[in-house]
């Protein structure tokens, strides 16, 4: 086999095994542990009957959405109206291919395409996300859709803002936009949640602490409002706008809004874990060069962190309340803006005076 | 890149580009101009300038494009859909493109560099992000800057007009 076609056809495996074997799937299960957690915090037991546990649950769910009548009211713009689900889950999986989701299995980088913009290639797709919602909203030609899609691109370019900043002392730090260094890096001189574990008596770690705390902050706030996840779930908010931007929609195609979010928040999270939490690598175990058994251990480490992330994002869904629409824009612009910009400033300055 | 790649792009950005004239919903042609965007963007990726065309992607397609859509939504443009066309303007615009069309094929065939293929911007190997920034902030730190102080007075401009009542 040539170099080519080996590229191709294990670019090709990447993308289907990532995509079908492990998103989707996560993303049906996503909902399945959302109904379970919330349960576990309400008290109650939550989805039990199909199944053990009801773990079959997310099967009926999907057949229960093939099977519904396809309905379009007779009012929507149709084209449109068929593009918008289509947009909304489309940018939420393409994000995926520049994450590195594992180290090398059988020497094959476990990577889809590792870019040199690889960041920026997120933010550039994830920003592509708010037209199938604002489409969607306004397709629908009725009230409640129309202001939902309106709040979620005000509320998403908003929030892009302080994405954006928030990385930025990361980048100082490191040098390079690609996101298999950004690992790598995190592998040599520990993980940038912790950047004194690499080396305990750097004074430089110690005092980078302070902004990568601040920038993750920032930064997993702002993931929660770019995908529309309470506290800042406003574009649907169901005590106001009925639905939000997919009041008009049924079936597959509210199918498709719905696992949208959800293939948006792992996404998030596979971000927040590759810049933040060390990507596959877990300390002490080696990567994939060392045998492929090590390899699918890389892959299933960079997973279950993501899992962890999406408990979080449920447990943050069942505990807080929703913001005002006027807090949320305060809070975004006048607060995560500012303090992401003076971290960019104060990481500046500390890399600036005890250089390596 | 392969030579196919380029003729699919450039061809869905020269469709999408005249979808934004011919199409009579703002909204249409705003989103015909997201995909002419994004075709632009794929062309500078095959010429690989990633960073060019990314941000091509992050600032046109994801941002100002985002904005006109919010603020076509927010006026009622229905009379535009139903307006005639007007086949003075119709014609009077076609000789126009068409005549700028002739004057750059005409100096085109004339310059030597355009007879040959232009070479990819940078190798896999260049770190382009950096190249940039380099150039931005070294050679033409000036204009950089000089440039951004234009930006910030009109922020500061466009915010003093919108304001109704001024304290």
């Amino acid at each position: 086999m040539n170099p080519t076609t080996f590229f191709i056809f294990t670019t090709l495996l990447k993308i289907v095994g990532i995509v079908f074997v492990v998103i989707l799937p996560m993303v049906s299960y996503a909902v399945y542990a959302e109904r379970k957690v919330s349960a576990l915090i309400q008290d109650r037991l939550g989805p039990n009957r199909v199944g053990p546990a009801g773990l079959f649950q997310p099967i009926a769910d999907a057949m229960k959405f093939v099977l519904k009548e396809d309905f379009t009211p007779a009012h929507v713009n149709k084209f449109y109206y068929w593009l918008a689900p289509c947009l909304a889950m489309v940018p939420a999986i393409t994000t995926v291919a520049v994450v590195p989701f594992g180290s090398t299995l059988f020497g094959v980088p476990m990577v889809i395409a590792d870019i040199n913009v690889g960041v920026l290639f997120v933010f550039a797709i994830a920003s592509l996300g708010v037209y199938g919602i604002v489409i969607g909203g306004w397709a629908s030609n009725s009230k409640y859709p129309f202001l939902g899609g309106l709040r979620s691109t005000s509320q998403m370019i908003s929030y892009e803002l302080s994405l954006g900043l928030a990385v930025i002392p990361i980048f100082l730090l490191i040098g390079n936009l690609r996101l298999t260094e950004v690992v790598h890096y995190q592998i040599n001189h520990g993980w940038l949640i912790v950047p004194f574990a690499g080396d305990w008596r750097n004074p430089l770690g110690w005092l980078l602490a302070v902004p990568m705390w601040i920038s993750f902050a920032v930064f997993a706030i702002a993931v929660f409002a770019e995908t529309n996840r309470l506290p800042f779930d406003l574009p649907e908010a169901e005590t106001e706008l009925v639905g939000g931007y997919h009041t008009e929609y049924s079936s597959m195609k509210f199918a498709l809004f719905f696992l949208g979010e959800y293939a948006a928040m792992i996404t998030g999270s596979a971000i927040i874990v590759t810049l933040f939490l060390g990507g596959w690598h877990f300390p002490g175990i080696p990567d994939g060069s060392h045998g492929w058994i090590f390899g699918l251990i890389n892959i299933f480490v960079f997973f279950a962190k993501i899992a962890v992330l999406l408990f979080v994002f449920i447990w943050v869904r069942f505990t807080l309340p929703r913001f005002r629409y006027d807090q949320l824009m305060r809070l975004g612009w006048v607060f995560f803006f500012e303090i992401a910009l003076v971290n960019i400033f104060w990481a500046a300055a500390i890399l600036t005076f005890f250089d390596r | 890149m392969p030579a196919f790649l380029f003729w699919l792009f450039a061809g869905v950005m020269l469709v999408f580009g005249a979808l934004v004239v011919i199409n009579r919903n703002p909204i249409a042609s705003a989103l015909s101009l997201v995909v002419c965007f994004l075709g632009l963007a794929a062309l500078f990726i095959s010429l690989d300038a990633f960073f060019i065309g990314i941000i091509q992607v992050l600032v046109y397609a994801g941002a100002v494009m985002v904005l006109f859509l919010f603020i076509i939504m927010l006026l009622d443009l229905r009379a535009e859909e139903r307006r005639r066309m007007n086949w003075v303007a119709f014609t009077g615009g076609f000789v126009v493109a068409f005549s700028l069309l002739v004057q750059i094929l005409a100096v085109i065939s004339r310059t030597q560099m355009a007879k040959q293929a232009f070479p990819p911007l940078a190798s896999q190997q260049v770190d382009d992000v950096r190249n940039i920034g380099l150039l931005l902030f070294g050679n033409y730190n000036l204009p950089f800057q000089i440039i951004a102080v234009v930006i910030l007075v009109a922020t500061v401009g466009v915010i003093v007009l919108s304001k109704r009542q001024l304290r």
